[in-house]
């Protein structure tokens, strides 16, 4: 019962880390670019969704994803762009960015934690036999693994997936063939912060919504990153699953220590894979 | 010229304490020594190793948390508790360098800030050990009693901070530091040559967290408290912006850049409680204005505005540099 639980739970979580770090990992395949705004997104996400709870949960959290796709658009046009080939300058940026908007989420929404209730269908238990499970959780890693179906869908069987692909795969020569990589940038940091927003949307019945939320996640997303490799889908769905089993059992047997549990896998893995479990070896 | 100069500034930060109107005023001048020495530990990792590390909080959290309990806890005196931190610091950048020089570059940016966070969660969350967000106060009492004044502890961290330097300044002197700067610049050709690339790599690492966790020692007996918010992901990247404001891999750059960045915060908490936004507005104007520091980045924009009259322009090449390092 114990386990079956921490399993439960771990998946919840670790689809929430999911919806947070395959966003990371698709800007960063493409572009090169580790968004460290992107816990920021995540909490202004969440953020976002309590304020429009008033319109419904499911309009709650397109609000959310559409507030992280326009804000996205927007940072990469003024910011990341102006700074093409800068990697470094743009990865310093995005961390200046992401503390603008943290205080400015602690200005707008104060520093008290603020709760956003799961919709009324999903706020009972789901029970089988003795056993019983909150069906919001449910719920979140069913979403996940839709989310993880259709993201594959768009970039293994969509022309703009290929697009995508030849882009991660060689830039220059997909540029030169006609495919336009700057439209394709704009469009996967657009994608990859609506991700963000509506993760912290989903998550802000879990978790609830407070300051601080951002520099917690992002942490959470770069494990999930170098433990599943960098730029791979696959590594962002195995690695968010490694790290939420690893953090709601570390949380449940030793909570003081559920931290330090985070480090070892990342050891274990870049020990034997600097790349991550599905990263490829860049040169 | 440049002696002299040299000269009247060294006299003038000798006689500060003297000249200061108070003792909070020594109070932040020895702050921004601390913050100094800080930076400097960044900027032996960044500016030296080209390697930008967004983790090094933890070392100054460690050592002024060890610090903390060994003598509050365990009762030692100053002098074994600050031996034994350094000890518990070095040795924790002895094992982080080996999981984060695993990759470079962005990956070794990701994974400093990853452990990082991982030691700021320990502060916080493992309250047994930490006191978690209410943190650890030094009595009144105990500690160095060396530290009788702000003025004697003000010239202690000057000599810190002198003596650390000087400690680099023959280190980069060296030949171990010619190599340092050689894997920074060309790290294949220096693999060519024979040189052990990531030893080299990781004894900068181990000698910047140890310079950190010395930071953290002066710390603790500055403000005499530790929390959380020592460790966290702000204070590592203040550092790192303190290093980028003054000029990455010069030798006082960090020392402008802390003086700069400790002065605004300490005028601007007057005014407002919004440091965070203001702080990520200067990331912003940096990077996108004078990625190559403020101080040859003003200089630059001098020499542009009188180039507008005199139209034989010479380009900079300062500039060009500073945009080869920020990519690498």
């Amino acid at each position: 019962m114990f386990w079956a639980n921490g399993l439960l739970n771990s998946l919840a979580f670790g689809s929430l880390l999911f919806l947070l770090s395959a966003g990371f990992s698709l800007i960063f395949g493409l572009m090169r670019v580790a968004n460290l705004a992107h816990g920021a997104f995540f909490m202004l996400g969440g953020y976002v969704a309590t304020s429009a709870a008033g319109a419904g949960f499911a309009a709650s959290i397109v609000a959310a994803g559409l507030a992280g796709a326009l804000f996205g658009g927007l940072v990469e046009r003024l910011l990341i762009r102006r700074l093409a080939g800068r990697e470094l300058a743009q990865v310093l940026g995005t961390l200046g960015l992401a503390f603008i908007i943290a205080d400015q989420c602690l200005l707008a929404w104060g520093g008290d934690p603020i709760a956003h209730p799961a919709p009324a269908g999903l706020q009972s238990a789901v029970r089988i036999g003795s056993f019983a499970f909150p069906a919001y959780r449910l719920f979140l890693i069913v979403l996940a693994a839709l989310v993880a179906a259709l993201l594959w869908l768009l970039i293994e069987r969509t022309t703009l997936g290929a697009k995508i692909r030849a882009a991660v795969d060689d830039r220059e020569m997909a540029r030169a063939t006609g495919i336009p990589v700057s439209r394709l940038f704009t469009i996967i940091f657009c994608l990859g912060c609506a991700l963000a927003a509506m993760g912290g949307a989903l998550a802000a019945p879990v978790m609830s919504v407070y300051p601080g939320l951002d520099s917690e996640m992002l942490p959470l997303a770069l494990l999930v990153v170098i433990l599943g490799g960098i730029g791979s889908l696959g590594g962002a769905f195995l690695g968010s699953l490694l790290i939420g089993i690893i953090y709601t059992f570390g949380q449940m047997l030793l909570p003081d220590l559920a931290y330090v549990i985070l480090f070892l896998p990342m050891v274990l893995v870049l020990a034997v894979r600097p790349q991550g479990l599905f990263g490829r070896q860049v040169a | 010229m440049k002696t002299i100069i040299a000269a009247l500034l060294m006299a003038a930060i000798l006689m500060l304490p003297l000249i200061l109107p108070s003792a909070f005023y020594v109070g932040i001048a020895t702050q921004i020594l601390i913050y100094g020495l800080f930076a400097v530990s960044v900027n032996v990792i960044a500016g030296y190793g080209g390697m930008v590390s967004l983790g090094h909080a933890a070392f100054l959290g460690i050592a002024a948390y060890a610090f903390a309990l060994l003598t509050t806890v365990s009762g030692l005196s100053p002098l074994p508790a600050i031996i034994g931190s350094l000890a518990l610091t070095t040795a924790t950048a002895a094992l982080f360098g080996l999981i984060a020089l695993r990759t470079t570059g962005l990956g070794f940016l990701m994974i400093t800030l990853a452990l990082g966070q991982i030691v700021w969660g320990v502060a916080f969350r493992f309250v047994d050990l930490t006191n978690g967000d209410n943190g650890i106060s030094l009595p009144r009492s105990s500690a160095s009693a060396a530290v009788v004044s702000p003025t004697v502890f003000f010239y202690v961290c000057l000599a810190t901070l002198a003596a650390t330097m000087g400690f680099l300044a023959l280190l980069m002197r060296s030949p171990f530091g010619a190599s340092i700067e050689g894997v920074r610049d060309q790290p294949r050709r220096m693999s060519t040559l024979g040189y052990d690339v990531w030893v080299i790599r990781y004894v900068t690492y181990v000698v910047s967290g140890f310079v950190a966790g010395v930071a953290g020692i002066l710390y603790i007996h500055l403000f005499r408290f530790i929390s959380p918010h020592a460790l966290s992901l702000t204070v590592s990247s203040e550092a790192v912006l303190m290093v980028i404001a003054g000029g990455i891999g010069t030798a006082f750059g960090p020392l402008i850049g802390a003086a700069l960045v400790v002065l605004l915060k300490n005028v601007a908490s007057a005014y407002t409680d919004r440091w965070p936004t203001l702080l990520g507005i200067i990331f912003l104007f940096i990077i996108v204005a004078v990625p190559e520091g403020l101080v040859p980045g003003l200089r630059r924009l001098g020499t542009k505005a009188s180039t507008i009259l005199r139209p034989k322009a010479v380009v900079s090449s300062r500039v060009v540099r500073a945009d080869q390092k920020g990519t690498r």
